[in-house]
């Protein structure tokens, strides 16, 4: 008589240490082995949409914010083109170049965040505080700009908030000095330790055809050997005048599109980051930010679908407008919600720890995935 | 001791009663002293400062986080089996405590002088596992129970690379007695296990490569012992919450905390007499050289404790620079690596200590 066996099912949230908010998964394990996974969402659901409804232009800028609070300023910086692209104004070279290097900050920013929890979930304690030691220095950079540490509601509709500080632009520089030696310290410290890379490597493999299925984009994609960024394939605001690479996941340690390679294509993207904020900040010309805002925001009727490339990934903006004041529709096409969905197809087969690994590489947000 | 405290009280049981006090003093001191550093460690590695604000440093932190744990409601799941939950701890417990009945802190202070302190020691420290699986399986809670059957496959594995290096040094000292290998060391840290032993000839310097490797592999497979981070996949805490005492709260949890530091300065006390000399001074006694010869016991104490505390700070060290691995690859470097060259270091100490 063959023994009765049941799989278990574990609740692995929504409290959680590392399911990076209020996700909740559910593992049907065996022993520790992962049968499948099943992502459960919607504990941080606001209604963002559905608010926008009932707002003007301006005022669902300060919503986009709490989308993807690690990087608020990519956030912004999406919303107001698709307006912009709607009205079809024209915005000052000044606020192009600050935004940019805004956007920029901020991508290493968001990406410091990343990697530490991914180190963090690992078990690797240390390089985390160094990280977020150095994300401190870019947030002081935003706190002096516009007084807000996470949630800024600095780009406007055809300008910014605050010009910058004078002293911008010489901490910006200290900032990048200061912080290559970084990458290499981290390099040292968690990409290139044995155990780390025995930890990812192999681990989560995603196939490029899979990844083009399930339409992941942002370093998951880049990650899996795809040479696609929205900033050079669809360029917006001006990027097509810097000179920057596109990293991509080359399999270095394991094979191509497996966790390191995502974690690695993080790492990169920081040194792409600096070489844009280099050319950019010694070449921010004068003027006025508040310039080009318009007194009253009401486009004309019409649709607009608008894409940026955030930290994670491509965040699109689909906004319809009946000509009225507030928008008739907005949707986001989020990046994190989008990659999430691979989760069950990485974990299969994998251990219980591997959960956490292929889950830190995915680098998700719950504020935009519930929006 | 007991025989010292006998003479002076006339009293078996209460002879016998404050020689049992003496190593709980040390395991409670410890672990208040070994959280604070702990922290104080991480805390300087990671550019911060820790606990600054009770007292100097914050050394009365773990003071005041033990009086509130004392005070804390104990919460007991519905669903829980009582009688194996209470238990628990209290067994983790012992099973620490119980083995510094047999380490000699210095010739003196010496808790209990055992014949077959090592496997004693061996013996005792199994209890921990028992205490671990009931508190992973009484709790009800898939957390506790993974993390049980981690903690009890790891270490019940890692005890043999354990085992199979104290039996190497067994033979080479011909004893199991704790206190007779300390003696063994004495005089210089030439002398030392780490260096060959006190042995001269050919033979001394032929072991001193096995032995620096049999020290290696001891810290090794003890660190897993104590699920110490690279091995700390029973309390993985980014994967199992806190593991098996996931669900103990209060005083309870205190226990598997107190347990845990206490081990970590008992394994590393054990590898100190085996391999460093156990009490004995490198350099030499001060109370030697100013004929002084009541100092000498307090020396060896401190010699001990510096030895003792320099492991835990490597402990340490290593937790807050290392990743942790992942239980399959916890079992591969144990199985596949530890216990193969454990062997191999068992055999040729073996064929060296015939020579």
């Amino acid at each position: 008589m063959a023994l009765k066996t049941e799989t278990m099912v574990l609740n692995m949230g929504p409290q959680h240490p590392s399911t990076h908010g209020v996700l909740r998964l559910e593992l049907e394990i065996e022993g520790e082995l992962i049968l499948s996974v099943k992502p459960h969402i919607g504990y941080l659901h606001r209604c963002f949409e559905k608010h926008a409804e009932a707002m003007t232009y301006p005022q669902v800028i300060p919503y986009t914010d709490r989308l993807d609070y690690l990087a608020a300023m990519g956030n912004n910086f999406g919303y107001v083109v698709a307006v912009e692209k709607l009205l079809g104004i024209q915005i000052p070279e000044r606020v192009e170049y600050i935004r940019i290097i805004m956007a920029e900050l901020q991508r290493i920013a968001s990406h410091l965040v990343a990697i530490a929890t991914n180190g963090a979930d690992i078990g690797a304690l240390t390089p985390f505080l160094y990280l977020f030691r150095d994300r401190e220095y870019i947030l002081s950079l935003f706190e002096m700009t516009c007084g807000a540490r996470m949630l800024y509601n600095y780009m406007w509709i055809g300008g910014v908030s605050h010009d910058i500080h004078p002293d911008f632009v010489r901490k910006t520089k200290e900032f990048i000095i200061h912080f290559r030696p970084t990458i290499v310290e981290l390099n040292n410290l968690l990409t290139f330790n044995k155990i780390f890379i025995e930890r990812t490597a192999n681990i989560g493999i995603l196939p490029i055809d899979t990844a083009i299925n399930f339409g992941a984009s942002g370093p998951v994609l880049r990650g899996s050997g795809l040479q696609f960024d929205v900033r050079k394939e669809d360029p917006y605001s001006i990027y097509n005048r810097f000179d920057f690479e596109i990293p991509t996941g080359k399999g270095l340690v394991g094979t191509v599109g497996d966790c390191w390679d995502r974690y690695y294509v993080r790492v990169l993207e920081m040194e792409q980051s600096l070489r844009i904020i280099e050319q950019a900040i010694d070449n921010i010309p004068g003027g006025d930010v508040h310039s080009a805002i318009p007194k009253r925001i009401k486009p004309p009727k019409g649709t607009v679908y608008s894409r940026v490339e955030n930290p994670r990934g491509e965040l699109g903006y689909f906004i319809i407008s009946d000509g009225n004041l507030n928008p008739f529709r907005v949707k986001v096409r989020a990046p994190s919600f989008v990659n999430l969905e691979l989760m069950g197809e990485l974990c299969k087969g994998h251990l219980v720890a591997d959960v956490i690994a292929i889950l830190g590489s995915l680098d998700i947000v719950l504020g935009e995935i519930d929006r | 001791m007991y025989q010292f405290l006998y003479d002076l009280i006339g009293n078996e049981i209460l002879a016998g009663l404050l020689v049992a006090v003496v190593p709980l003093t040390i395991i409670l001191v410890f672990a208040l002293f070994g959280i604070w550093l702990e922290r104080k460690v991480s805390a300087h590695m990671q550019d911060r400062l820790g606990p600054m604000r009770t007292g100097w440093h914050g050394w009365l932190q773990t003071v005041a986080d033990l009086m509130k744990m004392l005070q804390k409601e104990d919460i007991i799941a519905t669903d829980a089996d009582k009688t194996l939950y209470n238990i628990a701890p209290v067994l983790v417990f012992t099973g620490s405590f119980a083995a510094y009945a047999v380490i000699p802190f210095s010739s003196k202070l010496l808790g209990s002088e055992v014949e077959i302190g090592l496997f004693y020691v061996i013996a005792i420290s199994s209890l921990v596992v028992a205490g671990i699986l009931m508190a992973g399986w009484s709790a009800n809670n898939k957390y506790s129970l993974l993390g049980a059957m981690r903690a009890a496959a790891q270490i019940i594995s890692y005890e043999i690379p354990t085992a199979l290096i104290i039996l190497s040094m067994v033979m080479l000292t011909g004893t199991l007695s704790l206190e007779k290998i300390s003696q063994m060391q004495t005089s210089s840290f030439w002398n030392w296990n780490i260096f060959g032993g006190a042995v001269f000839g050919l033979s001394k310097f032929l072991l001193i490569p096995f032995m620096i490797a049999g020290t290696l592999i001891i810290f090794t497979s003890t660190l897993a012992e104590v699920n110490r981070v690279p091995f700390d996949i029973p309390e993985a805490e980014s994967e199992l919450v806190a593991g098996y005492f996931t669900e103990y709260c209060g005083m309870k949890w205190g226990m598997f905390m107190l347990a845990e530091y206490g081990n970590m300065f008992a394994v590393s006390a054990i590898i100190a007499i085996l391999f460093l000399g156990g009490y004995q001074s490198p350099i030499g006694y001060l109370g030697n050289s100013i004929g002084a010869q009541w100092l000498i016991p307090f020396e060896q104490g401190f010699w001990f404790i510096a030895k003792g505390l320099a492991l835990v700070f490597v402990q340490m060290w290593l937790r807050w620079t290392l990743p942790r691995l992942r239980v399959d690859q916890l079992m591969t470097v144990c199985w596949k690596y530890l216990i193969p060259f454990a062997f191999i270091n068992l055999i040729i100490i073996g064929i060296i200590s015939l020579i």
